[in-house]
């Protein structure tokens, strides 16, 4: 089955509901499913063998999203962020594609590879005057690749994830009832289109029918004028996204966001000072933190509005710790903590985070990465809870060996930042000649606060955790390296205290 | 038959895309259903007449076979005689 059937379906049921607004211009359902239309014929004209994005998000990423899969040809937007030298090997790694987007860039990069390159106008306005003409198309039955996402390659090389239409449509199916949004119902888009969180937003709410509100780059003023004026009822954010709308609006900006009901958040960790003042200025609308990953076609836990308000709530440490979890697994998903040998955990016992499901892909063009009976690793670390509940430690690859001994950078780093004068705060491992690896610790000290002593956070971890994870060495910085998805790069910390 | 083909009513309007099938045969107001619309329409059956919904995922009590309602008619949707019955779906908090 192919992912077109979601826009299909939906121009079906309801053609003259605006399915998109960008840039002021509203598109209906009728409009974008014409168009993709359009967009096949153009793919299969140009015979190449990837459509890419080199844009922000647009009609166009929706357009070609939609066109790419009638015509059976990967869609694969890129991150236009990066570096000349790497988006040249990527271009290469695709070619000869359709590219969409920033034409001088392409030209300049990858002139010689055989690319058809389209401006961003131009490809929409081609996409709604090319019509079908003669006989009835065969569109691509979907047994094969929807999209293909490269990873942001924080320690290699970026790989070439995969998520083929069955995973997409099982993610889709299994989570989105059809036509379920009211007429006023609207999602604000801010995410750029190479994540996956940008691509299950634009297929969850074409299938729900709900109305899409796109924000092509994220300005936290720019957003909280857009979800007022659209009467946004939904949004996804960053954590890093969310930091700077709530200081917007205690700086006093005003919105009015009445029908803002429900807003999602994940890409990364959530400060829990950030969460908890979100959950203050915001009573009536519902926080929804989403955990997932590429290689799982977006979300697999979630934890939902009333845990939020419930963990906010209670007196019971064990509950309030809730608000930083990634909730508990969606029913469509099977979650598994396992150790280094593969062996399966308890409740609390940290290891890493096993997934299987339709939705799993799990696989990339060179290779899969699932196990036998189906399994994906997700090279992410932490631990579930006896109630489900699932707990993010960090990356498996930034667990810090110690001795022998495993320890969670995330561990660490929650213990310190409850130290008043402590803002920010990254964990690391430091070669150590003892140790094999010892504990290094970046921290941002608080605006307004000096900075505290060595001595005295190194009594705080001690006094909290066992005295293995004291900080040997500890640097202060006047803030931590995040990329643009709120992620923060450990590797640089790593730079930072290696100086 | 394949996932992905797309079935269509003999006695309604109904339409379907096959999730998952077995060798049993699926029919809908009845009649088999078939990739092409038979020149003359099926009589729809009394005892399989309860309509199918757009967007509804049907399933068997084995969850052997499952399909998807693409266009909605007045027959429902059987395998061998045997109702299909829905299968929901379970929606997000709008999570993305």
């Amino acid at each position: 089955m192919n992912i077109a059937l979601l826009l299909e379906m939906a121009a079906d049921a309801a053609p003259d509901r605006v399915a998109l607004v960008c840039d002021g211009k509203r598109w209906t359902y009728g409009d974008l499913l014409a168009a993709a239309r359009g967009a096949f014929e153009l793919i299969q004209e140009s015979g190449v063998d990837y459509v890419a994005l080199l844009d922000e998000s647009s009609e166009a990423s929706m357009i070609a999203l939609f066109g790419a899969a009638l015509a059976g040809v990967p869609y694969c937007p890129l991150n236009y962020r990066l570096a000349d030298e790497d988006l040249t090997a990527l271009l290469g790694r695709i070619a000869p594609a359709l590219v969409i987007g920033d034409e001088e860039r392409v030209e300049r990069l990858a002139g010689d590879q055989g690319h058809t390159v389209y401006s961003r106008e131009m490809f929409a306005l081609k996409a709604q005057e090319t019509w079908p003409e003669g006989e009835e198309r065969e569109y691509d039955p979907g047994e094969g690749v929807a999209v293909q996402l490269f990873t942001s390659g924080t320690t290699a090389a970026p790989k070439a994830a995969i998520l083929r239409h069955s995973n997409l449509l099982g993610y889709i199916l299994g989570t989105v009832e059809f036509a379920s949004a009211d007429e006023d119902d609207a999602a604000l888009v801010v995410v750029p289109p190479y994540h996956i969180a940008g691509i299950s937003a634009l297929l969850s709410s074409t299938y729900a029918n709900r109305r899409i509100v796109m924000l092509p780059s994220f300005e936290p003023e720019a957003w909280l004028k857009l979800a007022d004026n659209e009467k946004v009822t939904n949004a996804f954010v960053v954590p890093t996204m969310m930091a700077r709308i709530i200081e917007k609006l205690n700086e006093g900006v005003s919105a009015n966001l009445a029908s803002l009901r429900a807003i999602a958040y994940g890409g990364g960790k959530m400060p829990r000072e950030i969460i908890e003042k979100a959950l203050a200025l915001m009573p009536e609308t519902g926080f929804t933190n989403s955990y997932g990953l590429t290689e799982t076609s977006s979300t697999i836990a979630l934890l939902g509005p009333d845990e939020h308000r419930e963990a906010l709530a209670s007196d019971d440490p064990k509950v309030r710790a809730r608000l930083t979890s990634l909730g508990i697994p969606l029913p469509t998903v099977e979650i598994e903590i396992r150790d280094e040998d593969g062996k399966v955990l308890g409740p609390n016992e940290p290891g890493e985070i096993y997934v299987r499901g339709e939705q799993v892909s799990g696989e990339y063009k060179e290779k899969s990465a699932l196990d036998a009976e189906g399994w994906f690793p997700t090279r992410d670390a932490g631990y579930m809870d006896e109630d489900g509940y699932l707990f993010l430690s960090g990356r498996a690859d930034d667990v810090i060996v110690r001795g022998g001994e495993n320890m969670s950078p995330g561990e660490i780093e929650d213990v310190v930042l409850t130290h008043p004068a402590v803002g920010d705060a990254c964990a690391v491992a430091i070669p150590s000649v003892e140790w094999g690896e010892a504990v290094g610790m970046a921290i941002v000290p608080r605006d307004g606060h000096e900075a505290p002593g060595e001595d005295e956070i190194k009594e705080l971890v001690r006094s909290r955790l066992r005295s293995s994870r004291v900080p040997e060495k500890i640097a202060y910085v006047d803030e931590l390296p995040y990329n643009e998805m709120g992620k923060l790069l450990r590797r640089k910390v790593k730079d930072i205290l290696a100086d | 038959m394949k996932p992905g083909t797309r079935l269509k009513s003999a006695a309604c309007d109904t339409e379907v895309m096959v999730i998952r099938t077995a060798g049993g045969t699926i029919e809908c107001g009845g009649a088999p259903m078939a990739e092409d619309k038979p020149a003359e329409a099926a009589a729809l059956s009394p005892d399989h007449s309860n309509g199918s919904l757009m967007g509804k995922r049907y399933v068997d009590a084995d969850n052997t076979y499952e399909l998807l309602c693409v266009k909605p008619g007045k027959g429902s949707l059987s395998v061998d005689g045997v109702a299909l019955v829905t299968k929901d779906a379970k929606p997000l908090p709008a999570s993305d």
